[in-house]
């Protein structure tokens, strides 16, 4: 009869009140300190109709591949597209603040909808705010969109530097796609053409990034609208001689 | 995104051995990786010790390489000095010699697999501290993690060259498909008294697993054999 009685006292003093950052030395507890599920590289081009995204569909659990069937792209609103690399379950979190945008968007009942140049804009107050708390969000976004005719790519990272490009890329990307983008990125650039530019630097990235699985979406925002392709593989290639027998003049080298 | 492009390279890896009857078959990924950057995609971690011993490394590259390397050197003397070619477990002795003195400093876990004329095909696992273990199959590095079920369950005594040849690289392939530090081809190398074969199995060319899609040219392929309504959800 008395330790119930016990039991009981303690489940009501045992909540802890993580409030005060300033003075309790648990209260950031609840600050995200590494990421556990995350997306690697997203790639994005401007083209004549509009912007490209791609991203494969793997979610790593550290260097297991452990979920191949994320969807890293999401439509937002009418007008933008968004891409996210790094912590998904962030990632999941920040749709969620988006949903709330839109609909409060949408409840003014206006005929105006939110613009790319707008969500980039609130994307980049939420990811600043959050860094000086020491609490960020472990993503960097891509967000692409077209409005009134008006083209625009631009991306945001975890500690709120945000910048507007032609071609955007993150995690990997922007040390194997940036290069290839670089070279071979034109403003009237077809969709075929745009779509072949970004198969080129994601088959780069297969090869080269241990976190990238052979499972890629590209999407694509023009006036029109959202679309995001089904997933499909690329095909890779493996035939170089020298892949034959890499090691047959030197016993023991890799 | 931290590259880090000083780090060791490393093989993370998939190596396996596995005996069957009348020789040995090993088996590894070609990955090696410098931090999350794949430095080799079409590495040889089946590395020749004798013309009748192998040996599959995993782990720290370069460590694996200098053992192997040294080994190497050392079985060729036996060679000369016994007039007759060295048997696996000398080897696998050897390999254990410098895993085990060097302990602290090494970091790489080997398999070692052969056939010499008095024991037929063995296979002898030195994981890292410099144990060895006579086994009639051995798996190793990081994507072995995701085999020890499949063997469990896979792995049977005295099967044929084709069955365990097969079984080695439907092993690889499923530990590639969830270990990131493990990718690329599959190689193989089949030892047994009539000699030594090496065999390439690029990514193409193995199985589907699960959520995994049929490779294609391009998206622009797809689209336009859908017809006419392209890029629809």
């Amino acid at each position: 009869m008395l330790l119930i009685l016990w039991g009981v006292l303690i489940q009501f003093t045992i909540p802890i009140d993580n409030g005060d950052a300033l003075k309790n030395a648990e209260a950031d507890s609840q600050r995200t300190l590494y990421p556990y599920v995350t997306g690697t590289s997203i790639v994005a081009i401007k083209y004549k109709d509009g912007v490209l995204m791609a991203s494969d569909m793997g979610g790593s659990y550290g260097s297991t591949l452990r979920y191949k069937n994320i969807e890293r792209v999401k439509a937002i609103g009418k007008h933008s597209l968004l891409g996210a690399s790094g912590e998904i379950s962030d990632f999941q979190e920040i749709l969620r603040y988006l949903d709330e945008l839109v609909l409060n968007d949408n409840m003014w009942d206006d005929g105006n909808s939110l613009g790319p140049k707008e969500v980039h804009n609130y994307l980049t107050r939420v990811m600043y705010n959050r860094r000086n708390k020491f609490n960020p969000l472990w993503n960097t976004l891509v967000l692409g969109g077209v409005k009134n005719g008006e083209i625009y790519l631009g991306m945001v990272s975890m500690i709120g530097v945000s910048f507007e490009d032609n071609h955007v890329a993150t995690g990997f990307g922007n040390h194997l796609a940036r290069p290839i983008l670089r070279d071979e990125w034109r403003a009237d650039l077809s969709f075929e053409d745009g779509v072949k530019l970004l198969e080129k630097c994601m088959r780069v990235l297969l090869y080269r990034d241990r976190s990238a699985i052979n499972k890629l979406q590209i999407a694509k925002i023009t006036e029109e609208g959202v679309t995001v392709s089904q997933p499909y593989s690329l095909k890779t290639f493996w035939e170089f001689q020298a892949f034959h027998n890499p090691t047959a003049g030197a016993q023991g080298s890799w | 995104m931290d590259l880090n492009l000083d780090a060791p390279h490393s093989m993370g890896t998939t190596i396996i051995g596995v005996t069957y009857n009348g020789g040995v078959v090993l088996g590894a990924d070609s990955r090696t990786s410098t931090g999350m950057y794949v430095a080799n995609r079409a590495s040889d971690k089946i590395t020749q010790l004798t013309d009748n011993v192998y040996v599959c490394r995993s782990g720290s590259a370069a460590d694996s390489q200098v053992v192997s390397d040294y080994v190497r050197y050392f079985l060729h003397q036996h060679t000369i000095q016994l007039g007759q070619p060295a048997t696996v477990k000398v080897s696998a002795n050897l390999i254990r010699m410098l895993a085990y003195n060097n302990k602290n400093m090494l970091q790489t876990g080997l398999i070692v697999g052969g056939w010499d004329k008095y024991e037929g095909g063995k296979i002898y696992g030195v994981p890292l501290g410099g144990t060895v273990v006579e086994q009639p199959f051995a798996i190793g590095g990081s994507g072995s993690s995701y085999l020890y079920g499949f063997f469990d369950q896979a792995w049977k005594e005295n099967m044929t060259k084709e069955e365990a040849e097969q079984l080695v690289v439907k092993a690889v392939s499923l530990a590639i498909a969830r270990d990131g530090a493990s990718g690329g081809v599959v190689r193989t190398v089949i030892i047994n008294s009539e000699g030594v074969t090496r065999n390439f199995y690029p990514g193409d060319k193995l199985q589907l697993w699960h959520e995994e899609l049929e490779p294609q040219n391009s998206l622009l392929d797809i689209l336009n054999a859908a017809g006419p309504e392209p890029m629809a959800i």
